[in-house]
């Protein structure tokens, strides 16, 4: 090298060097709205409600620092509601999803605004350890004192009229044998689970899919799970995965759950064979809660998805609810199995709605589904 | 037994080893076939010390033995069934005698496995029994034996009967028309275990589901499902009800039986049509504001 060349190298790497500390100062000075939502730095100090779009943002930085207090005492309409209403709005209640539930991002856009008034839709973006969900809010921002303040557009949860709901549902125990049992005592048998449809599909965006159901066909619960190989030409195993959360795994006596496993890196061309192992074992459950999935709709594209009402028929609130949604095409062959979450908890008789997308160049091929839903309480399994 | 392995169990066939090479000065007198758990006298007719050694599956003994006296062996140390090795050393000479010791007659306890723990009504050789026999000492008794099942069934009592072979015996047996819990027994020479067989309905024969309309709701209800012996199902199979409007699902209910019968409440929909299914039965269709 030259000292020429080499001297060339030198001054490039000081230019990078005082670019990249530019850089990370203007960072730390000017940070991205978005991200303060969820940083430990209090935003009020960098951004003061000078403005309706300030204000909204002062106002989702600390519901994403849970500074409740702060965030209840600077609303125009506090008087409508009390803080612990507020925060319930937010966070939910009943081990629900969004109880677990941290806010992590969101977008403001202003839809019109005057000298006192403005509407600034707020969406924010909430993320859990299964699933993200969106909360679009229509804000009202309102001009007081030469300040800035978001009417909160509180949806109050319906209450559950008091009342006795009788529920003697069978509940499934199960007592396995000892470790000091003799080799031939007896043990209780595994329920008999059954695929009772199987297809894979080649997609653009996520390689080979195997699609099927499979069904609980002894008379007790069974935890179920299905993992597949796919086996290339000479027999070799190229990927192996199980259907994780794309199924239910708690299954009563005769149910149905529809299943989805991805292999992202293969293509079906490279597939010869698929080895399909469903796989069960007895588990404690019970036959209690019973959940309606009603206001089925399947909405077009662009939007395509399906949406509903999930209600809880029995008296115990649910925690989380988990929607499948299996889709037909029309010789009832199997085309898609998606999932979603509900993002509040299921009160006894009041729907929650839920949205399970599906992809759009499916649209012109589905001409049925069903809809199942699993659901997790803190103290059980269902 | 695995702690008396190890050096002591090498060092003694390492002795065999040796004395099979070097000195072979007669033979034990010991009977050839012992029973298990019976004691055994070993004499010796040597004129000096010596060291009497026994090897057998899993368990080396070592005694020492003074001239002309014997050396008995104990019903602990005769316990195990198989076929043992007799040295005794002493001085130059060793002396050698083989012999087995097989299981006693009389069956003290049974290995008995059934399968499976439960199965559906009416299914031919459905239940399975295998058993085998063995002495107080858990030795696999080889001699045949006669072993009788009982099935304790609650439309009547069935029972087979099987010789072992090797220390085996097996039989195969229908389940009954009614379910229950159904006692599965063998038996050997007043030995018995017993196993619970839970015979279980079959799939239902017809499904049949009515609707009664109630303002905005209807609420459906199904009639009894049984199998096509008559029998309830369970409580706690789910039932499906799907209610279509305009030939689009609408609403669904995974409803469990209770008592015989699914019950729930649904949106009505008007013109909407209500279907049932069981697992993967079909049953038969109502229509919202009409039956069908």
């Amino acid at each position: 090298m030259s000292t020429k060349s080499a001297g060339r190298a030198v001054l490039l790497a000081i230019s990078l060097g005082v670019v990249t500390v530019g850089l990370i100062a203007i960072g730390t000075i000017w940070p991205g709205k978005s991200v303060l939502a969820t940083a430990g730095v209090s935003q009020r100090r960098l951004i003061y409600p000078s403005t309706p779009q300030a204000s909204v943002e002062n106002l989702i930085g600390e519901i994403g620092r849970h500074e409740w207090q702060d965030a209840y005492s600077n609303l125009a309409n506090k008087s409508e509601f009390t803080e612990p209403e507020f925060v319930q709005d937010l966070t939910g209640s009943h081990g629900g999803l969004r109880t677990y539930a941290t806010l992590a991002g969101y977008d403001i856009s202003t839809q019109h605004a005057s000298a006192d008034k403005a509407q600034v839709r707020a969406t924010l973006r909430w993320s859990t350890v299964v699933d993200t969900f969106q909360d679009v809010r229509d804000l009202n921002v309102v001009r007081t004192d030469d300040k800035w303040r978001v009417a909160w557009p509180i949806a109050r949860q319906p209450r559950v009229a008091p009342q006795v709901i009788p529920v003697n549902y069978l509940r499934w125990d199960v007592i396995f044998r000892g470790a000091g049992d003799d080799w031939g005592a007896q043990d209780v048998e595994s329920p008999h689970v059954r695929i009772v449809d199987m297809h894979p599909a080649d997609r653009a965006s996520q390689g080979t899919v195997i699609l099927g159901e499979l069904l609980n066909e002894d008379v007790v619960p069974a935890y179920v799970t299905v993992k597949a190989t796919l086996l290339a030409k000479n027999g070799s195993s190229l990927d192996s995965e199980n259907a994780f959360d794309k199924m239910s795994h708690i299954l009563l006596p005769k149910q149905i759950t529809p299943f989805r496993i991805d292999f992202p890196n293969v293509r079906l061309s490279q597939v010869d064979s698929v080895r399909m192992e469903p796989s069960s074992s007895l588990v404690s459950a019970s036959a209690d809660p019973v959940v309606e999935i009603e206001n089925q709709k399947l909405h077009p594209v662009p939007d395509f998805s399906l949406t509903g009402d999930l209600v809880n028929q029995s008296g115990q609130a649910v925690g989380i609810a988990h929607v499948l949604a299996t889709f037909y095409g029309s010789n009832g062959d199997l085309l898609w199995v998606s999932d979603g979450y509900a993002d509040r908890a299921l009160l006894p008789q009041i729907p929650v709605p839920f949205t399970v997308s599906v992809p759009p160049d499916l649209g012109s091929k589905i001409v049925n589904y069903r809809v199942i839903a699993s659901t997790y309480s803190e103290n059980r399994l269902q | 037994m695995n702690r008396k392995l190890g050096l002591p169990t090498l060092a003694a066939f390492l002795l065999i080893a040796l004395h099979s090479a070097t000195a072979q000065d007669g033979d034990l007198r010991i009977p050839k076939i012992v029973e298990a758990g019976s004691s055994l006298t070993i004499p010796s007719s040597g004129n000096v010390d010596g060291v009497l050694y026994v090897v057998g599956p899993g368990n080396v003994l070592r005694r020492p033995v003074r001239p002309g006296e014997s050396v008995t062996l104990e019903a602990a140390d005769t316990s195990n069934a198989g076929h043992y090795l007799a040295l005794l050393v002493a001085g130059s000479s060793t002396q050698k005698a083989e012999f087995d010791i097989v299981a006693a007659r009389q069956p003290a306890s049974l290995s008995f496995l059934a399968k499976p723990s439960r199965l559906p009504i009416d299914q031919r050789d459905g239940i399975s029994g295998v058993v085998y026999v063995f002495d107080s000492f858990h030795n696999l008794i080889l001699d045949p034996s006669q072993v009788s099942f009982h099935l304790n069934a609650p439309d009547g009592a069935k029972a087979r009967t099987a010789t072992t072979h090797n220390g085996v015996a097996w039989t195969k047996m229908d389940s009954s028309a009614k379910p229950g819990v159904v006692n599965f027994q063998a038996e050997v020479g007043g030995v018995h275990e017993t196993r619970v067989v839970q015979q279980v309905p079959g799939d239902p024969c017809t499904l049949r589901v009515n609707a009664r309309q109630a303002g905005s709701r209807i609420t459906l209800e199904t009639d009894p499902v049984r199998d096509c012996h008559g029998n309830s199902l369970p409580d706690g199979t789910v039932v499906t009800f799907t209610e279509t409007k305009n030939g689009a699902p609408a609403a669904t209910v995974d409803a469990p039986l209770k008592h015989d019968v699914a019950r729930t409440e649904m949106p009505a929909y008007p013109g909407a049509v209500v279907s049932v299914a069981l697992g993967v039965a079909m049953g038969n269709e109502v229509r919202v504001g009409g039956a069908r």
